[in-house]
């Protein structure tokens, strides 16, 4: 069968993105044919500011080279403008005569810059700025002439000005509204820019109307006339005063348009044959001009251009930064606000920082932040999550390092830091590493980052920090997906939440099954949805679903811990830290005979074996008779105790007693996450119950449970769940809690995590305050946890007896 | 001078899983250690190989050594026609050996033949 025909008017951005992921999903369905009215192939449009700015080249924003449209089998007409759409032949004919056939039309036209109604617009010397082209005259001007004038005192006027300044010209910025980026910041921090970008020697006519542009004796353009009668030199008039979608050739065609090319949620047009996006387009009555959109757009479009039909565009909030170097500033969402809506704001106009967050129903709604945009992209993705910040509220406006989860580097500032500072940690990768990854493969996303450069792919603690250059060099083409939609993995476009629901509502019980359900686009996922899938298959369908270890990451599978050189660790379970003689002397009798190099006392308060081969583990575990601590295992860890009443003067409580019980209850309880418990005996707490999962600390009444806390990766401060007065209470709230949290967490996520997401009143509802529910949720954790088994004790009775076994030949 | 020996049958090595084959004279490092304190002479013969079959059912061999830190390929988990080193994650193309971008090194691959379910290998 011959393949069908795409042709595609419009080589930019937007376009060429949604050929990529058609490209991605449905590499042979189409043979595409390309027109692009410039003569470049399709170029990072964002960075024109950069360049103009003498911080880039050319050559340093192509995103796709010609060798990219060769190796896809794409055919190219460059420096080709459409001008006429046969829709009834469906050929689209160019103004050199060529002609093309399509089954399916993709209209990419973006949009023009407006030029200004008035007397002398169309002088030599009077251009926009919106392509290679525009920027090319505007370094050119900057060589030979004096006086430059940018009409519009939005982001790409005050980008245009500042990069003409920089090139050496004397810049006056003509702006209609009374500040600057009306559009975009308050008046406050408008002034505050102007005052910055006054500083660098720009200056500024607000509230002022063009009237003409008079002509030199050369016939260009010399200066520019205001209503006011002003008149001011002007050999280069840049126009920034705004875009109009490109609808011409769609109109003309007869394609049904408004403000843009009308599409619905499939970016469909009214000719099903032929869908459109990008700035070109309207959807829902709103034309974006900002990339981010536009990527959501393209990949809705691919994704029924390739016949999948499943995704649905439905729109986007927009967030923007101004890309000029030395000035940080954010905005997003509804900043003015209304009366129903209230303002928190830090103004410190002497330290050039002004921060406005606008709160609706306990919900950020929008924000300006000047001076310090850190936090930009935090409150960003708070925004878009629309997540009840009413807990978060006092800290809100210090930014995510006081309440969140960027890991221990989320603080510093991605822009003051020296390019070759080192942002991950765990793989050596610097700040200029991945900012030149950014600009040279085009990068736009945090797992882009990940991929390309390896930056946050392990610990994931500087992820906060990665975003934050990521925006800082794209500005607001950086759009971090609402959390809540963010897909597992490369492998499917589905979030967490969507593989729990599928799950539990087809039901679907296999990993094969949901896969195929689900329309994965690997053969057998990955490392990261693999075992994802496994957990919530097991943890929703316990009795009936069956465990996959394949699906297990390799501690799992082999029940102990592996070690850098190979082997691996081996750490018996010690109820509550609690040890006795015989256990001890097993313990060396053990490291003798195995010749154990290492010995070490953890910090879960129990002993290490480390250094075993992988075939002497069955051995080991034999011969210990103790069972498995889980030191490796996405389940409970330790309960740590501390001596408690039993010994200690000021104990109020039997904290080894409690500890050993909580233990025994959740013994084998595998989670989203690890889980760890303490047990103090009074609040001087010296097990450490305030960084726990479940933090239980005695008092002279009873007992007061915290949760939610971590001592890993970023402190984090558990939080008072509920106090009560029995030890069997305290089994019913932290088995109530946990149950809640495997049921309810996605994977990867530790409880402090979850909390973050939920919201601990969440928590508090199902468990403290209906007491119903909190019965049913601790009786199904007993239900599963019934016929617990010791792994270490299966394994050595022969179960997945090849895991340890070599094949010698 | 390479020669055919023959492994296992197929069904030893669990579907989307790996099996460690450990020639006897082959070896100069420790036995079932495969990282980075194994030493077992860069690039030279012999030490563990690394038996995976995909869930497809080809069987491929790898020298069980990741090209990054020395990890274990056979714990890693097979995926496709690939494997991730459980060490610190690098994917490696178990046709080829060649560790996938934006990562680069390769790990030395063994011709494998199945005969009547029967796994051999050219070691
Ligand atoms: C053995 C031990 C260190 C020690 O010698 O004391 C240890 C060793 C490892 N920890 Fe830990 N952690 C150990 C106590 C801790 C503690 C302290 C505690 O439990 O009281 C913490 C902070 C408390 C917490 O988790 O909230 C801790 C926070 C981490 C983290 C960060 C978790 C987080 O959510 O931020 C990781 C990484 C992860 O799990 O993804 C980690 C991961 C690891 C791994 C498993 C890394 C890995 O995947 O291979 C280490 C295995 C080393 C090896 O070669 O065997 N380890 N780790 C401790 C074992 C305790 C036990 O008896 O089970
Ligand atoms: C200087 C500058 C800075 C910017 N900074 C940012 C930023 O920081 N963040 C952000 O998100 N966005 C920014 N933008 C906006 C962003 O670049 C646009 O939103 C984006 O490029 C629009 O993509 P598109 O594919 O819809 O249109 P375009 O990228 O404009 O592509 C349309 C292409 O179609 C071609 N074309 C039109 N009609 C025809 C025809 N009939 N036949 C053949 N070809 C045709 C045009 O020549 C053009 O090449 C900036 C824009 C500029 C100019
Ligand atoms: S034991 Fe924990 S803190 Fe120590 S190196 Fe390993 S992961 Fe890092
Ligand atoms: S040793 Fe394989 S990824 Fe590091």
């Amino acid at each position: 069968m011959s393949k069908k025909k795409l042709v595609m008017v419009g080589n930019g951005m937007a376009g060429v993105r949604t050929l990529e992921e058609l490209l991605k999903i449905a590499p042979d369905e189409y043979e595409i044919t390309v027109f692009g009215a410039e003569p470049h192939p399709n170029y990072n449009r964002i960075l024109l500011s950069p360049v103009l700015a003498g911080e880039m080249t050319i050559q340093d924003i192509i995103l796709n080279d010609h060798q990219w449209y060769t190796d896809n089998g794409i055919r190219l007409h460059l420096g080709k403008t459409v001008n006429r759409i046969d829709r009834v032949k469906r050929r689209v004919i160019a103004d050199d005569g060529t002609e093309e056939s399509y089954d399916r039309l993709l209209l990419a036209t973006g949009s023009n810059p407006f030029m200004l109604p008035i007397p002398g617009n169309d002088l030599p010397g009077v251009i926009s700025y919106r392509d290679i082209a525009d920027t090319d005259a505007m370094i050119d001007a900057a060589k030979r002439y004096r006086h430059a004038v940018v009409i519009g005192g939005g982001l790409l006027g005050l980008e245009a000005a500042n990069g003409l300044k920089l090139r050496g010209m004397d810049v006056t910025v003509v702006h209609l509204a009374d500040w600057l980026l009306e559009r975009q910041l308050d008046e406050t921090a408008g002034r505050m820019l102007q005052k910055s970008l006054e500083g660098r020697g720009l200056k500024f006519l607000l509230g002022k109307q063009t009237e003409a542009l008079v002509a030199g004796e050369s016939g260009r353009v010399a200066a520019i006339r205001l209503k006011d009668g002003l008149q001011i030199p002007a050999d280069l008039v840049v126009m920034a005063v705004g875009i109009r979608p490109n609808i011409a050739l769609a109109e003309s065609a007869g394609i049904y348009c408004n403000r843009g090319i009308v599409v619905n949620d499939t970016m469909q047009t009214y000719d099903p044959k032929v869908y459109a996006v990008g700035e070109c387009v309207a959807h829902r009555g709103i034309a974006y001009g900002l990339v981010a959109p536009l990527f959501e757009q393209g990949k809705v479009a691919a994704n029924h251009l390739g016949n999948y039909g499943i995704g649905r565009y439905t729109g986007s909030v927009t967030s923007t930064k101004l890309k000029v170097t030395g000035i940080d500033l954010f905005s997003a969402g509804d900043f003015f606000g209304g009366k129903d809506s209230e303002e928190i704001i830090l103004n410190d106009a002497a330290g050039g920082v002004y921060k406005k967050l606008v709160i609706q129903d306990n919900k950020l709604v929008g924000g300006v932040l000047y001076g310090d945009t850190a936090d930009g992209p935090w409150y960003y993705q708070l925004l878009r999550d629309g997540q009840d910040i009413h807990e978060i509220r006092d800290h809100l406006l210090f930014g995510q390092s006081h309440v969140g989860d960027v890991g221990h580097q989320g603080h510093s500032k991605a822009a003051a830091m020296a390019d070759s500072a080192e942002v991950c940690g765990c793989n050596g990768v610097s700040k200029g590493t991945i900012v030149k990854s950014i600009k040279e493969n085009g990068l736009f996303t945090l797992d882009d980052i990940k991929k390309h450069t390896k930056a946050a792919s392990s610990c994931g603690s500087c992820a906060g920090l990665c975003e934050q250059i990521l925006s800082a060099t794209i500005g607001g083409a950086y759009t971090p997906a609402a959390s809540n939609r963010k897909p597992v993995c490369g492998c499917t476009e589905f979030s967490h939440q969507e593989v729990r629901d599928a799950i539990r509502q087809q039901p679907l019980l296999s990993i094969g099954e949901t896969m195929r359900f689900m329309e994965w686009t690997t053969p057998d996922g990955c490392d990261k949805c693999r075992p994802a899938l496994n957990y919530y298959l097991i943890s929703t369908w316990p009795k009936q679903a069956k465990d996959d270890p394949r699906s297990r990451l390799i501690n799992e599978r082999a029940h102990a811990n592996i070690q850098k050189d190979g082997t691996y660790s081996v750490v018996p379970r010690m109820w509550g830290g609690l040890t006795t003689s015989a256990e001890l002397r097993r313990i060396a009798d053990v490291a003798e005979k195995y010749q154990v190099p290492t010995i070490k006392v953890t910090g879960g308060q129990r002993i290490d074996l480390l250094g075993i081969r992988k075939d002497d583990l069955i051995g080991v575990w034999k011969d210990l008779d103790m069972p498995s601590g889980h030191a490796y295992g996405k389940s409970i860890r330790t309960v740590k105790t501390c001596v408690g009443a039993e010994h200690c003067r000021f104990g109020t409580q039997l904290a080894m007693d409690m500890g050993v019980k909580l233990e025994k209850m959740l013994f084998d309880m595998y989670a989203p996450h690890k889980v760890k418990l303490a047990v103090s005996g009074c609040p001087r707490n010296c097990a450490e119950a305030g960084i726990k999962d479940v933090g239980v600390i005695g008092v002279d009444s009873g007992y007061e449970l915290y949760v939610g806390g971590n001592g890993g990766i970023k402190t984090e401060v558990a939080q008072f769940f509920v106090k009560v007065g029995s030890d069997e209470e305290v089994m019913e709230y932290a088995g109530a809690f946990l149950q809640l949290y495997r049921e309810e967490a996605f994977y990867l996520e530790r409880t402090c995590h979850y909390l973050e997401r939920v919201g601990l009143d969440h928590a508090k509802s199902r468990v403290v305050d209906d007491e119903e529910n909190r019965k049913a949720l601790h009786g199904r954790l007993l239900a599963e946890l019934k016929d617990a088994k010791d792994p270490w004790a299966e394994r050595i009775a022969g179960v997945e007896k090849n895991e340890y076994e070599t094949l010698a030949v | 001078m390479p020669e055919w020996k023959s492994i296992c049958h197929i069904d030893d090595i669990p579907r989307l899983g790996s099996r460690v084959v450990r020639p006897k004279n082959g070896g100069s490092g420790e036995p079932g250690t495969g990282g980075d304190n194994a030493d077992r002479g860069e690039g030279g013969e012999g030490g563990d190989i690394a038996l995976f079959r995909t869930s497809s059912d080809e069987v491929f061999a790898l020298r069980d050594r990741c090209p990054h830190k020395g990890g274990p390929l056979s714990q890693g988990m097979v995926h496709g026609n690939q494997v991730t080193c459980p060490l610190h994650g690098w994917k490696l193309r178990l046709d080829s050996g060649e560790a996938v971008a934006p990562d680069q090194g390769c790990a030395r691959r063994y011709p494998v033949r199945i005969e009547s379910g029967t796994v051999f290998l050219e070691i």
